[in-house]
């Protein structure tokens, strides 16, 4: 290993920038002649949109442009389309309601887009949005999901029967009901996955722009997929083609997959700058955000699990309502479906599993993918559940996962739920998460609490987690309207320093580097060298973005690919000029050497020999060093861990201090052990906020109380522990790297670990579920009510 | 409109504001550094810390008016050239920063911490970093980062 290699702590390249204040997100960037927008929303849940007079604020001081639904449908704009289609238990396709950029006679959520208003400055824009009157017709709104399905409740949508958008199942009802006949015990769970915002601190912005000279038009906006967002916005709502729209991702400020999707902003700014000719930026404030970038979890879910008398699973049984919001978010079917049913084996032998997911519209903000989607809801409710069941049973949570673990050596594995894993060994990462928290001296860590007045619990949880969603084919079967694949172009410049174009986002990741490692590490050059471009379809070939832990497994494998085209074309071109053949070059640190001798060539000499052809034989032998990739991967990959948390609860107030967090996680072969440590301690702090802080609330009406950083809680420093990150490896069996993808498994195997934490620390009462968040209200009203049933 | 004068990272620079113009806009906008970023609208965030004779603020609830012969001290004027100021070097070697976003105001923030208190303890930089929100690092290599920097700085 070098100093910058594969497998090293290199500090990162992107640094520098950020930490000088030179970094470029979208909303540092301002076009010449530039106008900005307000978007005017929806204050109801609900409502029919009777008339919009516009006229006051059209001849508002300052004000450019008023367009509202109706300009943007006489123009023939599309609505925003989703991008995965799931089929029901009979067959048929899922509803899949119109969603007009700016609504056209309904609003179907508090936030929904009602007008767009252009103007010479923020302010007078947004002054002029006052003038604005709608006259809507409030309806009566649906908010909480049971009761959305129920016969007679309001519809989101007329064309949608009882709000259901599909009802979906996955795996074999009869195994399952043999496996409960013969059980001997059978542990049930109801379990709510709270509703969470992503909350990355940059809030979304977009700037519009139109080039009347080319006919192009540009958007610079805040997304982890740029190429993505060309596609369906030029080719669904705008109908424009791919060469005269260009999609600009700068520097993006967190994602976490709240800018995975193609937002109705998007389209309704690069539509108005065709319009007025000018460029448009529009930033959300942040009480924007809170009602409009789509929202994570959202599950209501009853679950199963049948056991023998000595603690193995015979079978699982699910059933699940999931939110889907007013519309269909991009990505939203697939979170519940493809990505939480096919997760329910977990890290153990289940031999059937049956699922079956409800999706439910409800006057709400869309709900999609967020860090981990749907595979923090699996991971949820089976840890909970298996805890739930060793705890009936007299068994030790340790003991009884254990005797159910996927042994090391049954991979590669076919769960009952579609998913086959490659590689894993799910002991090693329990044995050694055991060992760094101390898990035999948790007794006398209990006993000493007690003596000061303080509960301490202590929870575990098990996952896997499937990465990198692939591969095509697959995702096409299963519905993906989108190939899954990623790309790559190395370009290797005359001197030998290299270009990477990546179709893979870096919102956070540190992608500039881990690349750069692979790239240094592949050809032997110095990692400073290579330079990572991504986030500009006018530069980049094609991508697929950043999402579902993907950067590394698949946008890394695609570099690789690309690299090992760049590395053999190398080769042709060192045998012409040392004049031998192919086979008997041998390439090595940077080195292009005829075998068994001392005669070489350095990369740099064989790159500038490719720009300087001047006696290749052009028959054979193409000039230049520049080599592109597409990779589309055989499987998933399936990163896999335990987690343990240590927590100290105060009778007295309810307040959860998490003491110890360790996690250990197998995420394949690992390039940078620096990054990957941060984005499991990242993860892990979402995941605690999950368990202990955060909750989106909506009151009847389905105005959103959690509207600020004042009502939703955020985790603070002081809220969290010093995270304990380790690695035990298995690598991906089918890549090269032997990657397997590490921004989600924080996320996901969290939640449990500190529930059934607290749920330990409270066992003493009697206290057998809490919900999430574990506020110290919940953890005092459960004391009080153990307490008094006595 | 009224006019603003003020020393930005040690030069001097004025300009025509509205009076409802925060801080945060005046450097964002009027002078176009945009180094200081916004995360929220309810001074929550810190994403907007900067130094205001010598104490960090958060600018978006600053008026531009308010800082009328002040010294301000932004992310962009703590590196000598290109050597990092060692809190930043710290953030860097410390891996205190993913997307970036909030590390101008973690950055100031703890910069004045060390001021205040040069050997801060991890639960005092935990407390400190109540009006910073960071999403992306879980604060632990941001913790790290700030007691690393605070020892570099002399504490
Ligand atoms: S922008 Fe959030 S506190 Fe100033
Ligand atoms: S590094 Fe992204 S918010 Fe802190």
């Amino acid at each position: 290993m070098t100093d910058t290699g594969i497998g090293a702590a290199v500090r990162r390249k992107e640094d520098h920038r950020f930490l000088t204040g030179r970094g470029t997100y979208t909303d540092d960037i301002n076009r010449p002649g530039q106008t900005y927008a307000h978007i005017l929303r929806s204050p109801h849940a609900h409502a029919r949109i009777k008339s919009i007079d516009v006229s006051a604020a059209a001849k508002a001081s300052g004000v450019v442009a008023v367009f509202t639904g109706a300009d943007m449908a006489a123009d023939g704009v599309g609505g925003l389309p989703c991008g995965w289609q799931i089929h029901s238990k009979d067959g048929s396709p899922m509803a899949e309601p119109a969603h007009p950029p700016l609504v056209t006679d309904k609003v179907c959520h508090v936030g929904d887009q009602v007008a767009v208003i252009i103007a010479e400055s923020r302010t007078q824009a947004k002054d002029a949005a006052e003038k604005i009157n709608v006259d809507y017709e409030e309806l009566p709104a649906v908010i909480d999901m049971t009761a959305a399905i129920k016969d007679g409740s309001p519809l989101t949508h007329d064309d949608v029967a009882a709000n259901i958008c599909y009802d979906w199942h996955l795996g074999e009802k009869e195994p399952v009901d043999e496996g409960f006949a013969k059980a001997k015990h059978v542990a049930k769970i109801d379990i709510v996955n709270n509703r969470l915002i992503a909350n990355a601190i940059e809030p979304r912005v977009a700037i519009g722009d139109y080039d009347p000279s080319s006919g192009e038009y540009t958007l610079y906006t805040t997304s982890q997929n740029p190429h993505v967002i060309r596609l369906l916005m030029g080719a669904f709502v705008l109908q424009i083609p791919e060469h005269k729209l260009r999609v600009v991702a700068p520097d993006v400020g967190g994602g976490f997959g709240s800018k995975i999707y193609h937002y109705a902003e998007e389209a309704i700014l690069t539509w108005a700058a065709g319009k007025v000719k000018r460029p448009i930026k529009w930033t959300a404030e942040r009480s924007e955000s809170f009602i409009s970038d789509c929202h994570g979890r959202d599950h209501v879910t009853h679950a199963e699990l049948a056991l023998d008398g000595d603690g193995k699973f015979l079978a699982l049984r699910v059933s699940t309502l999931a939110n889907m919001g007013a519309y269909l978010s991009t990505f939203a079917p697939c979170i519940p479906t493809y990505l939480h049913g096919t997760l329910l084996a977990g890290v153990y032998t289940t031999p059937a599993i049956y699922v079956e997911v409800k999706a439910v519209f409800t006057n709400t903000v869309p709900v999609d993918a967020y860090r981990g989607a749907g595979r923090p809801e699996a991971s949820y409710l089976l840890e909970r559940l298996v805890d739930r069941a060793a705890r009936e049973m007299g068994l030790d949570p340790a003991d009884i996962r254990r005797k159910n673990f996927i042994p090391a050596d049954a991979f590669p594995y076919q769960t009952p739920v579609a998913l086959q894993y490659d590689s894993g060994d799910y002991t090693a990462t329990f044995d050694a998460a055991i060992k760094i928290a101390d898990v035999d001296g948790f007794a006398a860590r209990k006993a000493a609490a007690g003596k000061a007045g303080k509960l301490r619990g202590l929870g575990y949880s098990t996952y896997v987690e499937a990465c990198g969603i692939a591969p095509s084919a697959v995702a096409g079967a299963l519905g993906a309207r989108a190939g899954l694949y990623e790309s790559a172009e190395v370009r290797v410049h005359p001197t030998g320093s290299v270009t990477v174009f990546a179709g893979s986002h870096s919102h956070g990741q540190g992608h500039e580097t881990t690349f750069a490692q692979l790239v240094s590490d592949s050809l032997g050059i110095p990692f400073e060298n290579v330079d990572v471009v991504h986030g500009d379809t006018g530069k980049v070939q094609f991508g697929m973005g950043t999402y579902g832990s993907r950067s590394l497994a698949v946008g890394g494998e695609a570099i690789m690919k690309a690299l090992g085209k760049v590395i053999d074309k190398a080769t042709k071109i060192a045998a012409h000029v040392l004049e031998t053949s192919e086979a008997d070059i041998e390439f090595k640190d940077g080195q292009f050497t005829v075998a068994g001798t001392d005669k070489s060539m350095a990369f740099g000499d064989v790159a500038l020999t490719a720009y300087v052809p001047h006696n290749f034989p052009h028959e054979t032998l193409e000039p230049g060093l520049d080599e592109s990739a597409f990779y589309d991967p055989a499987n998933f990959t399936f990163p896999a861990g335990c987690h343990i948390c240590e927590v100290e609860v105060d009778p007295e107030t309810g307040v959860v201090e998490v003491i110890d967090f360790t996690a250990v996680d197998d995420v394949g072969r690992v390039i940078n052990p620096m990054i990957v440590e941060g984005q499991v301690q990242g993860g892990v702090a979402q995941g605690i906020g999950q368990a202990l802080l955060e909750e989106c609330v909506y009151d009847e009406s389905g105005q959103l109380v959690t509207g600020s950083y004042m009502d939703y809680t955020m985790p603070r420093a002081s809220n969290l522990p010093n995270i304990t990150v380790a690695n035990e490896t298995t690598l991906c069996a089918h890549n090269s790297l032997g990657v397997k993808g590490c921004g989600e498994v924080g996320a996901i195997g969290s939640p449990p670990a500190v529930i059934n934490a607290v749920v330990d620390a409270l066992s003493d009462f009697g206290v057998t579920d809490i919900a999430m968040p574990a506020t110290p209200e919940k953890v005092w009203r459960a004391i009080q009510s153990a307490q008094a049933a006595g | 409109m009224p006019t603003v004068s003020m020393k930005v990272n040690g030069v001097d620079v004025s300009g025509d504001v509205e009076a409802r113009t925060l801080l945060v806009q005046f450097l964002r906008e009027t002078l176009d550094m945009t180094g200081t970023h916004v995360g929220c609208d309810t001074s929550q965030c810190g994403a907007c810390c900067v130094l205001m004779n010598g104490d960090s603020v958060k600018s978006c609830s600053v008026l531009a008016v308010q800082a009328e012969g002040a010294e301000i001290t932004t992310i962009e004027g703590l590196a000598n050239g290109d050597e990092l100021h060692p809190m930043q070097d710290a953030f860097r070697q410390n891996h205190g920063l993913q997307c970036g976003f909030c590390t101008p105001g973690m950055v100031i923030s703890a910069i004045d911490l060390v001021s205040k208190n040069p050997k801060p303890t991890e639960k005092e930089v935990r407390e400190w970093l109540e009006g910073n929100l960071c999403r992306c690092t879980g604060y632990h290599n941001i913790v790290k980062a700030i007691q690393a920097g605070a020892q570099a700085m002399g504490g």
